[in-house]
């Protein structure tokens, strides 16, 4: 089962890729892209994961020595994830943009619309 | 393209990824078992090197520094999008009156708008000592204002974050981490070269640079989070 994590992580980017192909609104399908995207910080963690090992904060009386999980797999989680947001708001702008000029949010209206 | 034909083209191409994917990962280490030398090395050496407790806190800002850079404009891209394709010159309207009526509500959530503002700074600051930091610390700060509006009304929300004032600091939060990286090569000789003296270790005035991006990020991204609101809120506000 010691790869349970990273098939956990395939999962949930197939599930998002899922809702995205078979979305019938774009925020919906914003949301879908987030969920696939979030995949990746599964991933990161569970690669950086070490067996019985603790965060990686050494305060006042946790000796370095000790060692811990890998931060830089939890760096690059920490950044992405306040990023992942602001382009999730910058997609959903988009949509209203849509919504503003079509009068719809379903891409599949919206294709039929265009012909 | 059908629903149909476009689930059947799904199912074909969703399974071959899965069956690559699931390959490529069982070539990786056992859960639990990584030995990446480059995270080991930095934890052992970021306290020594960099007066630092947070090891996390200094790979964002300092050693992998150049990268927080990248995404921070990733950052300030998107939300200046956002206020590109939402803002509109509305500025001489009336606000709205939208004051929320539950006393209780109103006493809840306006109470825990000084406590959140403290526990956001208190974050920022202490972010290269215990867990947080500038990116986490930065959104707490912004939920504050966000519950000036939950819980009281649009209008307080726009008084206490001025759109000139967040804009300066969004700009600020961005541009003052690229000046600390231009003196990093002013003074030593490469771009974000942690020049400032390290202090320190366990105190507030250590890291040297550290806590200096650390500041510039919270800036950034808690007025590119206010701004995300007031965009938005704008359209639920004003209906065309």
């Amino acid at each position: 089962m010691s790869y349970l994590p990273y098939a956990l992580a395939a999962w949930i980017l197939l599930v998002g890729l899922y809702g995205v192909v078979t979305s019938r609104n774009f925020v919906h399908l914003v949301i879908c892209l987030s969920v696939a995207q979030s995949s990746t910080y599964v991933l990161l963690l569970a690669i950086g994961y070490r067996t019985g090992k603790k965060a990686p904060i050494f305060t006042s009386g946790v000796p370095v020595s000790l060692g811990a999980v890998d931060p830089v797999v939890q760096a690059l989680a920490l950044t992405d994830i306040v990023v992942g947001v602001t382009v999730a708001a910058l997609l959903l702008a988009l949509v209203v943009e849509i919504w503003k000029r079509s009068g719809t949010v379903d891409p599949n209206a919206l294709r039929r619309k265009q012909k | 393209m059908t629903v149909r034909t476009r689930l059947v083209l799904f199912a074909v191409s969703g399974a071959g990824l899965g069956a690559l994917l699931l390959w490529g990962l069982a070539g990786l280490p056992d859960f639990g078992h990584f030995a990446g030398e480059y995270g080991r090395l930095l934890n052992s050496a970021a306290a020594r090197e960099r007066h630092v407790t947070n090891v996390v806190a200094a790979i964002t800002f300092d050693y992998r520094g150049f990268d927080t850079l990248g995404e921070e404009f990733i950052l300030f891209a998107a939300v200046m999008g956002v206020a590109l394709l939402l803002r509109e010159a509305r500025d001489d309207r009336e606000r709205p009156y939208d004051e929320v009526r539950s006393e209780t509500v109103r006493l809840v959530g306006l109470s825990l708008v000084g406590p959140l503002v403290v526990v956001g700074l208190f974050i920022v600051a202490h972010g290269y000592l215990t867990p947080g930091g500038g990116f986490q610390g930065g959104i707490a700060l912004a939920a504050a204002p966000a519950l000036l509006y939950a819980a009281g009304r649009y209008r307080a929300l726009r008084a206490a974050s001025p759109t000139g004032l967040v804009d300066l600091a969004e700009g600020s939060g961005a541009g003052g981490y690229v000046v600390t990286g231009l003196a990093g090569l002013v003074a030593g000789s490469v771009f974000l070269e942690n020049f400032v003296d390290l202090g320190k270790t366990g105190m507030l005035a250590a890291g040297g640079t550290i806590a200096l991006v650390n500041w510039c990020s919270a800036f950034a991204v808690s007025a590119g989070a206010v701004l995300l609101f007031h965009e938005f809120l704008e359209e639920v506000m004003y209906p065309e």
